[in-house]
């Protein structure tokens, strides 16, 4: 699309983004999209497509436990999880990342050191992000010396919601920086964001000022990741990657507990995207209990038979 | 992507395993004969057609060919029917209709699989898309039969009599329910013919409107192909004939019946333009586009089979749109993940092959997605073409298949010019963000339904119909009641 000034521009002032140029934020029609989502989730997925499906989810989850609670030992039981998610099936592939609080992310490394899982932290005043800006930065640096090789933060929607688009931008710019090596996963906090056409754009100013992966959710409030918010990010995604040649991953948290959502998300996915996305660098499944939901239907598609919960590991 | 991380690469393609609906819920019977008075008679002449699967070009049942001889025994039936139905109370047809409504839903998926055997349509539309329409439809006019009276202010409606009705191949059991409901709501009796490439459906429909009690010869079913469906709409005693079918053979009707006092309606071809400008919800707008062309194989009277795409986003919009046209999944109708079946059959495949070539021929640049369709079976791979201009008869013949024509417009004026610039007038989609725009453009469109930001909706309470040569008289809602009544005046001068 041109390079001009039209309806849905990010309007930042100085008409360029961070040496880019100025990307065009598409208008999103929510019935049409609600109405496409609802019809990439009547795809029916059968045996061998489903096995492959499974197979992927476990390779693009990330493990994630970020409550108050969360000791040492609750996040080694994790992490040895994360990296043979069942001792009966020893093939089901290890989960792409555990994903802990800032004061965990060293006892997560240790635990996965040497395995290719990744640990990924969130930071930047998880899940409101209204501290200070030089305490977020300082948490991001603090989770990244300690071992993160991924930096989940939120996007200020605080500044967003009150059209302050430069400071939301510039925030993002400084966090990218501060993570250094570590990958960068922006949180939208779709929930909050009130309209698509908000989704679009805030994924659009996420992905404008260095985001590696736009992310929907905390896990933290009442929405969480649905299907027509994956779909709206896909597109922004999709429009980002023709209109900079950059490719920026997406990541689907909150809420996603059954594999028959990781599947239908999964599809979502490849229909939008296309096959490149189907990988851990560009798609990430954030989750604490689907993993379990996950294994026992690989292990009813190759027995037959569906087991017990309690046949599965509780960590 | 960070220097830490490998470049990906494309190492994961989730192929869908074959998905087939089962077919073991509906039985097909060897041959089929004529529904005329409540029985199954045969024809009395013997003659028979084959109707196949397009699919697989296999044969799926006889029909019977009704000559001039059962119609004239089917018309026979509906008159001698049509004192007692008219005499029925409102509330007892309604009855009967709510019952017709529940049972299709009932029987939704064996309906389903049987339409999609016999006309190709992928199951997931005859699933979510007939079958749910057919039954709301009788639902709906289920709901006026005992409001009549409240219809017409200050009229009261009474019915017409005997009512021919011919249907389509596209979507043979809801344009049967289209026909069907307001005719009976009204209290007017019915010989219907479906078309000779899909008849199983409304044969099927037969022993279901018996099972919810319409009475015998209220609703008679009589099959063949042009010849049967002309020796009903000329039998001089209907008052009433109802056609959704070709532009040719809409005027033909027209003609006979121009020297007679018989009601007419038509529902004929279109060749509508989706008008897409700039500051649309683009992505949405590409979806709309694709399910306006390619549902049902384009095979719908009212498919948005021109593009106009505003010059401006013209490139940006067909790069999207080639890239949704790959996506799409052609093959096995009974699969419930193909998105386009096939073609209803070997004469339609034939006519779209010629437009399409006449497309190439006439210098239109053709695009095709890559995929591979199957050896057997009547299948045409979606179809795009741009640089078509308006003389190009691509842009001015109705092709009836997966093909869209894109043009481009500069000014909204320009854009309304190209639109109205065809003998039809059936439907037209416009795609903007700005309210005012769509208003604009909806009072210039001569179109019988403007959808805004979506196409192809379906809903019995709203009226469907055309201008000019898309035909005359609605369907659907209170205005789908008019054409079967005559309306009295309760307050004389």
């Amino acid at each position: 699309m041109a390079l001009v000034e039209v309806p849905g521009t990010i309007p930042l002032g100085d008409g360029r983004l961070g040496g880019a140029a100025v990307v065009s934020v598409a208008a999103v029609d929510e019935v049409g999209l609600v109405a496409r989502a609802a019809a990439l989730g009547t795809r029916s997925i059968k045996t061998s497509s489903k096995l492959a499906a499974l197979d992927l989810a476990v390779r693009c989850m990330d493990l994630t436990t970020l409550e108050g609670v969360d000791t040492p030992g609750k996040v080694r039981a994790m992490c040895s999880k994360a990296v043979r998610p069942d001792p009966t099936m020893p093939d089901v592939p290890s989960v792409a990342a555990v994903c802990v609080y800032p004061e965990l992310v060293a006892t997560a490394a240790a635990s996965v050191a040497g395995t290719g899982v990744k640990v990924a932290s969130v930071a930047g005043s998880f899940p409101a992000g209204l501290g200070p800006l030089d305490v977020r930065l300082d948490e991001i640096r603090a989770a990244v010396a300690a071992g993160a090789d991924e930096i989940d933060i939120v996007l200020n929607r605080s500044a967003f919601l009150s059209g302050s688009y430069r400071q939301t931008y510039d925030e993002v710019v400084a966090a990218k920086e501060a993570c250094g090596r570590a990958h960068l996963k922006v949180i939208l906090e779709t929930g909050e964001l009130g309209s698509y056409d908000q989704v679009r754009r805030a994924s659009m100013l996420a992905m404008v000022a260095g985001a590696d992966f736009i992310k929907t959710s905390t896990g933290k409030i009442g929405t969480n990741a649905t299907p027509p918010t994956a779909l709206c990010m896909a597109e922004a995604i999709r429009d980002y990657a023709d209109q900079t040649g950059t490719a920026v991953g997406l990541k689907l948290a909150g809420g996603i507990r059954t594999a028959k959502q990781s599947w239908q998300y999964l599809v979502l996915v490849q229909e939008t995207l296309g096959a490149e996305w189907m990988t851990p660098d560009r798609f990430r499944l954030g989750a604490s209990s689907l993993l379990n939901d996950v294994l026992m239907q690989i292990a009813k598609l190759r027995s037959g038979a569906y087991q017990r919960p309690s046949d599965f590991t509780q960590d | 992507m960070p220097e830490n991380l490998p470049e990906p690469v494309p190492t994961f393609d989730l192929e869908y395993a074959p998905a087939p609906e089962s077919t073991s819920i509906v039985s097909i019977a060897d041959s089929y004969g004529l529904f005329i008075g409540g029985r199954w008679v045969e024809p009395r002449d013997g003659g028979s057609f084959t109707t196949v699967n397009p699919a697989t070009e296999e044969p799926l049942a006889e029909i019977a060919t009704a000559g001039a001889a059962d119609v004239d025994a089917a018309v026979a039936a509906a008159r001698s029917a049509s004192d007692g139905w008219a005499g029925w109370s409102g509330r007892e047809r309604s009855k009967v209709l709510y019952r017709v409504a529940r049972l299709l839903q009932e029987r939704a998926r064996e309906f389903a699989v049987l339409e999609t055997l016999d006309g190709g349509k992928p199951i997931k539309e005859s699933r979510d898309v007939d079958l749910p329409l057919a039954a709301a439809h009788f639902f709906y006019y289920a709901g006026w039969a005992d409001k009549l009276g409240y219809a017409f202010a200050g009229r009261r409606p009474r019915p017409l009599g005997v009512a021919g009705q011919v249907i389509p191949w596209n979507f043979p059991l809801l344009m049967a329910s289209w026909k069907l409901a307001p005719a009976l709501a009204t209290g007017n009796t019915v010989v219907l013919k479906p078309a000779e490439t899909t008849p199983l459906t409304a044969l099927l429909l037969a022993d279901l409107l018996a099972e919810a009690g319409v009475p015998d010869g209220v609703v008679n079913i009589i099959t063949g192909a042009g010849e049967t469906g002309a020796a009903l709409v000329g039998h001089p005693d209907l008052d009433k004939v109802a056609f959704t079918g070709s532009t040719e053979v809409g005027k033909a009707i027209q003609r006979e019946l121009a020297s007679r006092g018989t009601r007419l309606t038509l529902e004929l071809g279109g060749k509508a333009a989706n008008i897409v400008f700039e500051d649309a919800a683009i992505d949405q707008a590409v979806e709309g586009v694709i399910g306006g062309i390619y549902f049902n194989q384009g095979h719908v009277c009212c498919a948005g089979s021109r593009l106009l795409l505003q010059e401006s986003i013209a490139d940006a919009f067909l790069t999207k749109l080639r890239r949704r046209l790959d996506t799409l999944r052609v093959g096995d109708p009974l699969d419930k993940n193909t998105d386009v079946g096939a073609i209803n059959s070997k004469a339609q495949l034939d006519r779209i092959t010629e437009l399409v070539a006449s497309g190439v021929d006439e210098g239109a640049e053709m695009y095709q997605p890559a995929c591979t369709l199957p050896e057997r079976g009547w299948f045409h791979a979606p179809t795009l073409f741009t640089g078509v201009s308006q003389s190009h008869r691509i842009a001015r013949e109705e092709i009836f298949g997966p093909v869209l024509s894109v043009l481009t417009f500069r000014t909204a004026e320009e854009a309304v010019t190209k639109a109205n610039n065809t003998p039809y007038g059936l439907s037209a989609g416009i795609w903007t963000e700005k309210g005012s725009r769509i208003l604009w453009m909806a009072d210039r469109m001569k179109a019988g339904v403007v959808w805004a930001n979506t196409f192809n909706q379906f809903d019995p309470t709203s009226p469907f119909g055309g201008f000019k040569e898309s035909g005359f008289g609605r369907e659907g809602g209170r205005h789908g009641l008019e054409p079967y009544v005559v309306l009295e005046d309760l307050v004389s001068g």
